[in-house]
């Protein structure tokens, strides 16, 4: 007799093949991921703080980069949660028409919040090898820009594939987490806009 | 206690079945596509010891250059290169991808139980990405454009005024390779031990080396983007003219020190706890008996965690801090002892109460507990300011740390590689040239750095090329350097002994040493699905305690990879996963990720243009083709079932 027939076995064939939120392994490396780029701006902010520390005046000798951009740019990012949660929330039904909807959206307020960072960056009041201060800046600033233009690419990519058969399974879990991430970005600029447009007016 | 056999059952057909789903391609393209932990595990291993081979051929050309007083064999410009590049190869080329990547890799899906690592595609994207920053560095050094800053380049040394040319471009951008590929691997590793272990192993249950490992992965996360950050820093203060570390301008060199050892004493932890994971798993094998004190160990591996990130000044005590800061982090620095002789003490009091086999892997361990043991005393005396001001930058300090990264690394590295070779290629090493390898290394070792205590305290510094006989360093320098000889012949010995064991070694079996953890339970060398029946697990040493017939996991489909994903805590099924299969994306990924990194150190357009074939590639990488097994929808979640 086959030795095997006599063990007991921990049937799992019931299980399911795709899960939605933190239960997903690509949502967990997604956090792990989180907590690598969050790092990265810790870092940044507090060698923002630290160079602080070394200037009798800050901004050192230029003017504050201008407020009005920063709001913008924050406003936009807030409008952008709608589209991300709504993306989010239509995945697990698995309508092609309302994720592609979703994530149309996304992309599109992605591309306003690009054309808005583009603003932002000619509005410093500083070019980055000025001193120490606009260096930073602009690191914090060019480092978030990465993580938009990063997140854009994504958001399209999972937007082509929706057009495509593949859009089911994993992938519509994929949908859910790229609003994930997105959330990141938003936290990440309006923590970023706090620093830039709000430490050298307020405090 | 029993000591059970591995549970696999043989079945017939389903080997053949898991052995086609799992294959992966063969021939010289195949190579470039092999997304399997085992695989890709050995390269990390194999490379990072060549890298090892080839950093002690650079110290052997220094202890030679240093043999006798005002010897001109190599001259200070050489020399400089040989020191950074020694350093900067042992700790990022060889020390971190081995210790870390390469024993994590091949071993962790073992341990959990699972057929390969989350993630497969990311983890070889790492491997090659790690080939490409380690072979930067070293076509430098051929190119005459070799790193010569030192192994951290501080600045501004390392800045665009005291080093022009590309050096410390390239040392940076090394940097900046080698990190992406830990914090790559970090990621598979910690998705693995959280969500593949077996079912049965709870978070209680964990073999040790699975709590390091993923406290490690954890410190790899917190301590890694630190020197991506500084490194790109000086990247641009070199390449776009930013200001950082310019002080007429507000910068701060300090800030570079700051951040750098912010990364570089929690990778002295990096490199030291899968250290003690093997001595762990070790010393309880060859003590037949459970780890004593596994709930101190594991709180010890946490905190240990946990204060390495708040030490890290002790490196820059000679840079005049505030006194507060320096008591701080004096106190920081003695009270990280505590965790680590918590360790130290379980290990002893587990091979008092067991029955102790002094086999090879077991004597490496002795090695350990005998150098580590000095490096931290020596440690100890280095936490207090007013002797780390007397001896700084002297040899004192390069005795101290290479004892305790010989010591806390290398005695264990060799240990594990005896303990698992037979497990990797499926052949026992020989007993007598280890013992050789064993003795002539650990004579030569202290050879060579014991006496670099006292040449430190008689002022040597180090980084200098020579020095005049006055300074009566002579005999003590020609004693380290006949040291090298001895370790010189270690290595060779072990080498040997490799290849000899692969060509006409006993065969080893699944289980030579008897031991617990579940990678005992796959044939030696383990096929590509691991595990012919998926294992569940009962205690901590799931072999030792598994029932005569200890269940199964059945259910988790054969015709494609698919893996079972357990929760965090208990390690209850939850859903099956399908794995990603062989692929030559991850390979051209990280082809076009390194001419976008290497552009950038002529151009800083070439980040941007450099961006484009890695955009086009990681679309390759991430489309979805083939079959697609999931359904539509998610179907409701369904119990996993107990049959009997």
């Amino acid at each position: 007799m086959d030795p095997i027939r006599e063990r007991p076995v921990l049937d799992v064939s019931g299980l399911p093949t795709v899960m939605f939120g933190k239960a997903n392994t690509t949502w967990l490396a997604n956090l792990l991921y989180m907590m690598i780029e969050g790092t990265m701006f810790a870092l940044v902010v507090a060698s923002y703080f630290y160079l602080r520390t070394r200037s009798s005046s800050w901004p050192p000798g230029n003017l504050p980069p201008t407020l009005g951009w920063g709001i913008t740019s924050g406003a936009i990012f807030l409008i952008s949660l709608v589209p991300a949660r709504y993306a989010q929330r239509v995945a697990p039904s698995g309508d092609r028409s309302k994720i592609r909807w979703g994530l149309l959206a996304l992309a599109g307020v992605a591309v306003i919040a690009m054309v808005v960072r583009g603003f932002e960056l000619a509005n410093l009041n500083c070019r980055w090898n000025e001193n120490a201060y606009a260096s930073t800046v602009w690191a914090l600033l060019g480092l978030h820009t990465g993580h938009l233009i990063t997140e854009f690419i994504e958001t399209v990519v999972i937007l082509c594939v929706s057009f495509t058969d593949k859009m089911e399974g994993t992938r519509l879990a994929d949908v859910a987490i790229n609003s994930d991430y997105w959330y990141f970005v938003v936290v990440t600029a309006i923590l970023s806009d706090f620093v830039i447009y709000g430490t050298t007016r307020f405090l | 206690m029993a000591i059970s056999e591995p549970v696999v059952v043989p079945q017939s057909g389903a080997a053949d079945r898991l052995a086609r789903t799992w294959a992966q391609p063969r021939g010289f393209w195949g190579w470039f596509q092999n997304v399997h932990h085992t695989a890709i595990g050995v390269r990390f291993m194999v490379t990072s010891f060549i890298f090892f081979l080839l950093g002690g051929v650079l110290a052997a050309m220094m202890r030679w250059q240093l043999v006798r007083p005002e010897h001109n064999a190599i001259g200070p410009d050489l020399y400089n290169q040989l020191f950074t590049v020694h350093g900067s190869t042992m700790i990022f080329l060889f020390a971190v991808p081995m210790m870390f990547q390469g024993f994590g890799v091949y071993v962790v899906p073992h341990m959990c139980g699972t057929r390969n690592i989350a993630f497969p595609r990311l983890n070889a994207f790492s491997y090659y990405i790690y080939v490409v920053g380690a072979l930067l560095l070293w076509v430098g050094l051929f190119l005459k454009t070799g790193a010569d800053a030192g192994w951290f380049a501080y600045v501004p040394l390392s800045g665009p005024e005291f080093t022009p040319g590309k050096r410390s471009d390239f040392w940076a951008q090394m940097i900046t390779f080698t990190e992406v590929s830990a914090l790559g691997v970090a990621i598979c590793i910690t998705t693995t031990i959280l969500r593949y272990r077996a079912p049965g192993m709870t978070l209680n249950r964990m073999p040790i080396l699975l709590w390091e490992k993923l406290v490690t992965s954890i410190m790899v996360i917190f301590a890694m983007p630190s020197v991506m950050v500084v490194s790109s820093m000086l990247l641009m203060d070199r390449t776009i003219n930013t200001q950082f570390f310019n002080p007429s301008v507000g910068g701060d060199v300090l800030l570079y020190q700051h951040l750098f050892w912010f990364f570089g004493h929690p990778e002295v932890y990096i490199i030291f706890l899968p250290a003690t994971a093997i001595v762990s798993t070790v010393v309880a094998v060859f003590a037949r008996r459970h780890i004593f004190g596994y709930v101190p160990i594991v709180t010890s591996v946490v905190a240990t965690g946990f204060l390495g990130f708040s030490v890290w000044v002790h490196h820059m005590f000679a840079t005049g801090l505030p006194q507060m800061s320096a008591s701080f982090f004096t106190a920081a620095s003695l009270m990280i002892v505590i965790p680590t002789a918590v360790q130290f003490y379980c290990w002893m009091a587990t091979i008092w109460h067991g029955r102790l086999q002094l086999k090879l892997p077991m004597l490496w361990i002795f090695g350990f507990f005998f150098v580590f043991l000095i490096g931290g005393l020596s440690g100890v005396m280095l936490a207090s300011v007013p002797l780390d001001w007397q001896v700084h930058d002297t040899f004192f300090v390069v005795a101290h740390f290479h004892y305790v990264l010989i010591g806390g690394a290398l005695f264990p590295m060799f240990g594990g590689m005896y303990f698992w070779i037979p497990k990797i290629t499926g052949r026992m090493m020989n007993d007598r040239l280890g013992k050789i390898h064993f003795w002539l290394f650990f004579v030569g070792f202290n050879l060579t750095f014991f006496t670099m205590h006292f040449l430190g305290l008689h002022g040597m510094p180090r980084r200098v090329y020579t020095y005049t006989p006055e300074m009566r360093w002579g005999a003590l320098n020609l004693l380290a350097t006949i040291g090298v000889v001895f370790m010189t012949a270690g290595i060779l010995v072990f080498i040997a002994n490799f290849f000899q064991s692969k060509a006409t070694g006993r065969f080893a079996g699944p289980n030579p040493w008897g031991a617990g953890s579940l990678e005992w339970a796959t044939p030696s060398p383990p096929p590509h699905y691991n595990f012919l029946e998926l294992p569940t697990v009962n205690g901590r040493e799931a072999l030792w305690e598994a029932e005569p017939n200890q269940p199964i996991v059945g259910g988790v489909r054969e015709d494609i990879p698919e893996v079972l994903v357990t929760n965090t805590l208990d390690s209850e099924p939850e859903y099956r996963d399908e794995l990603p299969g062989p692929s030559i994306w991850p390979f051209l990924t990280a082809i076009a990720v390194s001419i976008a990194f290497i552009w950038s150190i002529f151009s800083p357009w070439g980040i941007a243009y450099g961006a484009i074939p890695v955009v086009i590639t990681l679309i390759g990488w991430l489309w979805p083709r083939g079959h697609s097994p999931s359904p539509r929808v998610p179907e409701p979640a369904l119990e996993a079932r107990w049959i009997r």
